[in-house]
């Protein structure tokens, strides 16, 4: 609550100096200056019984989730608010979001070197191995920090973060304090001279995060402090990138880990090479005992320090984003990744007349080398690990081709294969003796005909082939769009092969929009299949549904 | 105390809206990006010497704004002849994907200038809700048209307002 008044003592100071030391017209000409701007979402949804798919109806008939944010700025000056309602929260956001209230209010200024943010704020230090801090609104994620920012830029080329806060926690804050800085050092900046020009550029950057919580076990002698550090650097020389990450975290007994006092560490490389039509980038992941929260017994996405990204591809087709997505498993894994864009010319064989776009990606996850500790274990250690030796035991595995080819102006498509095997026992936490590994092929076919300049018509073929969970899926789509204004899309998503014949189930889905501008409204009806529903690299577990939603965005 | 602040909060937005000219005339607000080689660049240094500049929002997981991209890449040449404007891509990728995001694009051979908005500072402060969201600058540094999501053909709509933005010179 003391941030409260603090941001309404410095907005109240603020008013009070303007009013005392100009003039009427004076203050009439200072905040002519300002600017108000904001956007606004509503999703709303009413939920049909269907026995089929196992979808309830909600006592309330519709649920409702929407939200507004409000920015002033005048100069150097900015403030903000969101406004954020939940009546009652829909089905697959977290429960604990209920009623309505200010989820988001900060204030801050900048004054030459420095800025200062008090209030609500998002950050991230380097890649965000032990510390970031983000919202993710469409799938009710939300972490931001509560508390006071520093960002100060010593010199060119030297600048330094500094934070402290409490995380947000649905309409309060968790119990935990989080504090850190960070320092990035762009040598090239810094030292000037010859070293400006040069061709190769060095960035270092150094990070430090602690959390404290009390320590109230009675069974345990918990650290009330824990801290974690990491640095990185980015090379580059033209074409040629390379950057890497190194993290630790001392020992933190959670929920997370079953309370070992094992120290966590991770790693994160990049390299990459392009240049026009080629583009190439290899990178590997190491993680082990990295879940960093700011409550010991937090759960699900609560309370996260720390973003372990998934080195995997990000898929945006249907049956490839919702069936088998992988997440990071934060308690130990080691992952690489390779992807290759390559571009065809015109006039080649396989360019053809326009051009052919090709995109490769190939993902493999495994477990750490770890041994179990047996026998004693006085210090809780739990196991013995070696993070850059591979375990023996497959997560995730993928291999992606995508070309993109127009064939006339009219017509033009993207084609997609893949062939992915998927863990469900460790990434869903099922019991591995009723779920094996999945092995599943699959291909899209995604083609646009423009019928004119304003008309088009837009077709998804997607099929799903395998011999584990449900077996087969298919998928059709078709979006006729009237541009800028309409669109109109109907979804059939068929599980015609599940060897049980009475879940051969149709999941349709029909949608009808207009865009105007920034307003967009969509109305949609039709069933959501349950599973796993993932937007910007955040994943979240949804239930089967059938109903009508409307959706409303806005902004100016 | 939460009532007191949302009040405080709603009453300091009213009065400011009553000093506010009602124009559309917004410039570009400031928050920080990364280019390609990782350094950092404020919003407010974003230029065109005077001509239109599109201001485009992406991500490499979102196909529709991958779509709008590639569509303009085939005009792009044309429309910059014609007109002298610039298109500014501003990717929205996280550490996820961001070191994907310099191969890709010139792996698809896109001549726009592109950032990087790793923590959603800029997204945030132009107020988008989600991506594809463009915004079309005037050679004054104001914004004067912006748009939501991509059907094919939008392209058009947003040549025809580069235009208008030019003829009204």
């Amino acid at each position: 609550m003391n941030i409260t008044k603090n941001i309404v003592i410095i907005l109240l100071s603020l008013i009070t100096i303007l009013s005392n030391k100009l003039s009427a017209q004076g203050i009439e000409q200072i905040l002519s200056k300002g600017e108000v701007h904001g956007n606004f979402q509503l999703d709303m949804q009413y939920y049909k019984e269907d026995s089929l798919i196992g979808a309830q109806a909600v006592p309330e008939d519709v649920l409702m989730n929407g939200f507004a944010n409000f920015i002033y700025t005048n100069g150097n000056f900015e403030a903000g608010v969101r406004y954020e309602s939940y009546l009652n929260t829909m089905l697959g956001f977290p429960v604990k979001y209920k009623g309505n209230g200010i989820g988001y209010r900060y204030a801050s200024f900048t004054n030459k070197e420095m800025k200062i943010t008090v209030g609500n704020y998002y950050e991230q230090f380097g890649n965000g191995l032990i510390f970031r801090s983000y919202e993710e609104r469409g799938l009710g994620y939300d972490n931001a920090m509560d508390g006071i920012r520093i960002n100060y830029k010593i010199t060119e080329g030297l600048h330094v973060k500094g934070i402290i806060g409490k995380q947000r926690y649905y309409f309060e804050t968790g119990e935990g304090i989080v504090r850190g800085i960070d320092g990035e050092l762009m040598i090239n900046d810094f030292f000037g001279g010859s070293l400006a020009e040069s061709k190769t550029r060095l960035t270092l950057g150094g990070s430090f995060i602690s959390k404290y919580e009390a320590d109230q076990s009675s069974q345990y002698n918990l650290p009330e402090n824990v801290g974690a550090y990491a640095g990185r650097f980015i090379l580059q020389r033209g074409k040629i990138r390379f950057d890497g990450e190194y993290a630790k975290k001392i020992n933190d007994p959670s929920a997370d880990n079953y309370f070992i006092y094992k120290e966590g560490e991770a790693f994160y490389i990049q390299s990459s090479y392009s240049t026009k039509g080629f583009g190439l980038t290899l990178s590997a992941k190491g993680v082990d005992n990295m879940s960093f929260r700011s409550e010991r017994n937090a759960s699900l996405t609560d309370l996260q320090i720390n973003y372990l990204p998934a080195l995997t591809k990000q898929h945006a087709y249907n049956l490839l984003a919702t069936l088998y997505p992988y997440a990071t498993q934060p308690n130990g894994e080691i992952a690489f990744q390779g992807e290759l864009v390559y571009k065809f010319k015109k006039e080649t064989i396989l360019g053809g007349k326009y051009g052919t776009s090709l995109l490769i990606n190939y993902s493999t996850v495994y477990n750490i080398d770890s041994t179990k500790i047996v026998g004693n274990d006085s210090l809780r250690q739990g196991y013995t690990t070696k993070i850059f030796s591979i375990g023996d035991e497959k997560y995730f595995d993928e291999i992606n081709v995508e070309i993109t080819k127009k064939f006339s102006p009219k017509l033009k498509g993207i084609f997609t294969y893949s062939n992915l095997m998927f863990n469900q026992a460790v990434v869903q936490g099922k019991t591995p003796q009723d779920h094996p590994d999945i092995y599943a092929n699959i291909g899209v076919i995604d083609l646009t005909y423009k019928l004119s300049k304003k008309h088009a018509i837009r077709t998804e073929l997607q099929g799903l082939f395998t011999k584990q969970d449900k077996q087969d899926w298919a998928t059709f789509l078709i979006e006729y769009t009237y541009s800028p204004h309409w669109f109109v899309a109907v979804m059939d998503q068929y599980n015609y092969g599940n060897k049980k014949s009475e879940e051969r189930i149709h999941y349709y889905f029909g949608a009808v929009g207009y865009v105007n501008g920034t307003n967009r409204i969509q109305l949609g009806y039709g069933r959501q299949r349950a599973g796993i529903f993932c937007v910007g690299g955040v994943c979240r577990n949804v239930p089967a549904s059938n109903g009508v939603t409307l959706s409303i965005t806005s902004s100016f | 105390m939460k009532k007191i602040q949302l009040l405080l909060i709603l009453s300091i937005t009213l009065i400011s809206f009553a000093f506010i000219p009602q124009s559309d005339n917004r410039t570009i607000p400031s928050a920080n990006i990364k280019n390609l080689d990782g350094g950092d660049v404020n919003t407010t240094e974003l230029q065109n010497n005077g001509k239109p500049m599109i201001i485009s929002f992406w991500a490499t997981w979102c196909s529709p704004c991958k779509r709008e991209l590639n569509n303009i890449a085939e005009l792009y040449d044309d429309w910059v002849e014609e007109t002298g404007v610039k298109l500014v891509a501003i990717s929205i990728d996280d550490a996820r994907n961001a070191g994907k995001v310099a191969p890709y694009v010139n792996g698809k051979g896109w001549e726009y200038e592109v950032y990087i908005d790793t923590n959603q500072d800029f997204k945030r402060a132009l107020n988008v809700n989600n991506v594809p969201h463009t915004f079309l600058v005037n050679g004054k540094g104001e914004i004067v048209w912006q748009h939501n999501s991509y059907s094919e053909g939008d392209e058009y709509e947003l040549y025809k307002q580069v235009k208008k933005l030019l003829e009204a010179k």
